[in-house]
């Protein structure tokens, strides 16, 4: 998997005071850990356990993940933008790897 | 007489003319899993301990039947204002009806402005969906809403 | 003439009938004239027009009501779930009487001999024509969708043949549902096609959840500005194949309807309708729980109403199915509220009414390279051919009959499809006549194996779907047909109780949860399903016999309250 990429959604711009809303995909199996392969063993567990997002260093949200998330987590929330920065967003897996994005905000107005 | 409950249906029936599992392939394995009440009631006491959560304020959008089990989309939202000393803290997913109870937990602060997030989620059977919110003033609020995971109608 | 002064009052406090009917100066008269039909006070500066599931019947046709349509819950004996004698009681109309021949399935046949057939899209346009050349400026046209589904030419041009008789007649938007069952490609360019709006504001991608068509239309009638907001089937994906429009999800989404309804008043809307295909029960849930809808026409459940139903402060317009009736209903809209109305689901009788001569012409046109198929005698039937009803109609006796025969299957299933036109006794069964009641784009008969319990579980889903006194977790359509079993359903109770006392018709014995039983069945949503269309083997069984008396493949017993 090491091809995974998260994928953003997140304004350009906004107005100082704005709640501006981000969405996130990332391609992930999410592998819950309970399916058998076709010998009948046991599939190891292997999802996205966390993710967090921060704005210029200072935590906004965090999301911890069980095996129920499903396939290519989707999550989406909302962020108040007070001054322009740096949206920086990670995504923890099972095996250590963690995947980044991070995506500008400047404040107009 | 040993009829299967119609709650607890996990066979993938393929060319069913009224319509199909949305279970099967990736996800949970394929064996009988009931609504255990317990298991999420446990879990619950063990993200809020002994506190009693209050009804009201919290928003839980999930379609009334899914379209398919392996991904329902949901979107919480709790009312509040979002200010430092007045916020969400944070929400939990939990699921009766799954093998694991717990589905996730997010965490919100002032910075979110707003106490809402969407994802999609694993549905192994028809069962109740419950949202539970704690706000920084210690206070804990829950709803519930089921979500039907059908074999199909026959499409008017 | 209809004015809101002429409330009823219902049981349930949040409903009210309105309107008297015009059943008895109807009754009065056998012979029907195009201006009997017309006739209409007018009222105000809107007029709304209303088809909805028309099934892509450009011709007219035989269609029997149901004479079973179990309400259950809150709206249990409340319209449209009425039948027969009740219904004709609730609405004022005379047994014997035209419009009991249109709305009920009352002393059908022999009022069917009588009165004609109703419907054609050629009579519609008739009357579309003269109602807006009444109310120049003031009409709007809208199509409830269902419209591209139900026939074989429809079937072999993916509703092109619709989209180009709408053109013509001139609709002014339209929402859907089984115009999905041609696939995410096909629905983009039918999009494209239309040239008037295509409405599905409860439609969202699957990926990132954001709007997939246009929700709301907006048009200037009258001096008023009218927002229509469009409302596709909510379980398309349910109860259709979800493989064909697999980035597509659905819902009743009543959160987004309420959002689109403040966005369009903040517009500056005064008049909001709702162009749905929720079914009845759910639209009228909706409108006691969303606030500013005005109107909602509603489809899917092909509930034909005589008189306009209110709830709170909106009003619900049952349409019916078919082409069987055209909906006015005349609005004075002023300072953003209905002052008055005036309403009457007209009957197209296709007897009385004058085929508008471009639209005939046109439907000829669309009908010509396929005519020699569609008028293929099989055979012909003794008895009365329908489907419409919660439970076995006797199109579907013959259906399951065929499958069972022909498949050489223990039990048959066959969808509980609201839609399929009706057959007089001593009618020819042409082939166009079977399409009407299978032409769809998964019609593929499989044939497998499944346990009694298996099977119980099939039928006790699918009667949740009908029977769930929640009419959100409704799925629409009727209860799913079988032939070869027979099963006494109660329908009150919950998922899992209602059905008992399954029993294999073959040997009279119960039905074994354990045995595993060969089951043939068509309309699949499974992806890959194998096996003939179920027209072939259907036309078959007929061609063999060639009279059909009509089989008692299945057997149901019904309890209610």
């Amino acid at each position: 998997m090491t091809d995974i990429k998260p994928r953003i959604k997140v304004p350009k711009t906004a107005k100082k005071g704005e709640i501006v809303e981000i969405k996130t995909l990332v391609s992930h199996v999410m592998e819950t850990g309970q399916r058998k392969d076709a010998q009948g063993n046991t599939i190891p567990r292997r999802i996205i356990n966390r993710f967090t997002c921060e704005y210029n260093g200072k935590p906004v949200c965090e999301m911890i993940l069980h095996p129920a998330i499903s396939a290519n987590p989707y999550i989406s929330f909302f962020l108040k933008v007070e001054e322009s920065g740096t949206l920086t967003m990670a995504w923890y897996d099972d095996d250590g790897s963690v995947y980044k994005a991070e995506s500008k905000i400047e404040v107009t107005g | 007489m040993n009829w299967s409950s119609a709650a607890n249906r996990r066979t993938v029936i393929k060319g069913m003319g009224a319509g199909a599992l949305a279970i099967g392939g990736i996800g949970w394995a394929i064996e009988p899993a009931r609504a255990d009440l317990a298991k999420a009631e446990k879990l619950l006491k063990e993200l809020i301990g002994a506190k009693v959560p209050q009804e009201g304020k919290v928003r839980l959008e999930m379609p009334q039947i899914a379209e398919n089990g392996q991904t329902v989309p949901l979107t919480v939202s709790v009312d509040s204002p979002m200010t430092p000393d007045n916020y969400c803290k944070a929400i939990h997913i939990l699921a009766e009806g799954n093998p694991e109870a717990g589905v996730c937990t997010f965490k919100f602060t002032p910075a979110s402005g707003r106490a809402e997030f969407s994802t999609r989620m694993r549905l192994a059977q028809t069962q109740n969906v419950w949202a539970v919110a704690e706000m920084s003033d210690g206070s804990v609020w829950m709803t519930k809403t089921e979500v039907k995971v059908t074999i199909g109608g026959c499409g008017g | 003439m209809f004015s809101r002064r002429d409330l009823i009052a219902l049981a349930a406090a949040t409903a009210a009938i309105v309107g008297p009917g015009r059943a008895a100066r109807l009754a009065a008269q056998d012979r029907l004239s195009e201006a009997d039909l017309l006739a209409f006070k007018p009222v105000g500066n809107v007029t709304l027009l209303h088809i909805t599931d028309l099934h892509a019947q450009l011709l007219p046709v035989w269609f029997r009501e149901p004479s079973t349509n179990i309400g259950v819950g809150e709206v249990r004996g409340l319209p449209p779930h009425l039948t027969g004698e009740a219904f004709l009681e609730r609405f004022g109309i005379a047994r014997g009487s035209a419009e009991a021949y249109a709305f009920t399935d009352q002393d059908f046949v022999e009022l069917a001999r009588r009165f004609g057939r109703l419907g054609g899209l050629d009579r519609i346009a008739t009357l579309v024509k003269a109602i807006r050349a009444e109310r120049p400026g003031r009409t709007l046209l809208l199509d409830g969708g269902d419209a591209m589904q139900g026939s074989w030419v429809t079937l072999q041009t993916k509703g092109a043949d619709i989209v180009r008789a709408y053109r013509a007649l001139g609709v002014d938007a339209m929402t859907a549902h089984w115009e999905f069952t041609y696939g995410t490609e096909r629905v983009k360019e039918i999009v494209e096609e239309l040239g008037f709006p295509f409405l599905a504001g409860n439609v969202l991608d699957t990926e990132w959840e954001e709007p997939v068509f246009e929700s709301t239309a907006y048009f200037e009638r009258g001096g008023v500005k009218i927002a229509v907001i469009g409302q596709a089937f909510p379980y398309t994906p349910v109860s259709n194949p979800r493989w064909m429009i697999p980035n597509w999800s659905f819902g009743i989404r009543e959160e987004r309807v309420a959002q689109h309804v403040e966005k369009a008043r903040a517009e500056g809307a005064q008049l909001v309708v709702l162009l749905s295909h929720n079914g009845f029960d759910v639209d009228r849930k909706l409108a006691s729980r969303v606030a500013g809808i005005d109107v909602i026409l509603t489809g899917h459940t092909h509930d034909a109403l005589p008189q306009v139903l209110q709830v709170g402060k909106t009003l619900l317009v049952g349409t019916g199915s078919h082409g069987k009736f055209l909906a006015r209903l005349d609005l004075d809209v002023r300072d953003g509220a209905i002052k008055d109305f005036a309403f009457r689901l007209i009957p197209v009788f296709s007897d009385a009414i004058r085929p508008d001569r471009e639209m005939a012409q046109l439907i000829e046109e669309l009908r010509a390279p396929f005519k020699a198929e569609l008028e293929r005698t099989l055979g012909y039937t003794k008895d009365l051919l329908y489907r419409r009803g919660n439970f076995q109609g006797t199109w579907d006796d013959l259906i399951c009959a065929a499958i069972l025969e022909q498949r050489d299957a223990e039990i048959a299933l066959s969808p509980g499809f609201r839609w399929g036109p009706s057959l007089l006794p001593n009618e020819p069964i042409r082939m166009e006549d079977l399409w009407a009641q299978t032409a769809i784009t998964y019609p593929q008969v499989y044939r497998i194996t499944m346990t009694g319990a298996q099977l119980k579980d099939v039928l006790e889903d699918v009667a949740d779907n009908i029977f769930n006194p929640d009419p959100y977790y409704q799925g629409g359509g009727d209860m799913v047909r079988v032939g070869g079993l027979g099963f006494t359903i109660d329908v009150e109770q919950p998922i899992g109780r209602r059905i008992s006392e399954l029993t294999f018709l073959k040997t009279g014995a119960p039905i074994d949860p354990e045995r595993r039983y060969v089951v043939a069945g068509w309309a699949s949503v499974n992806e890959g399903t194998e096996g003939p269309p179920v027209w072939e083997l259907v036309a078959r069984y007929i061609e063999e016999r060639k009279e059909i008396a009509v089989p008692r493949a299945g057997l149901v017993r019904v309890k209610s309250a």
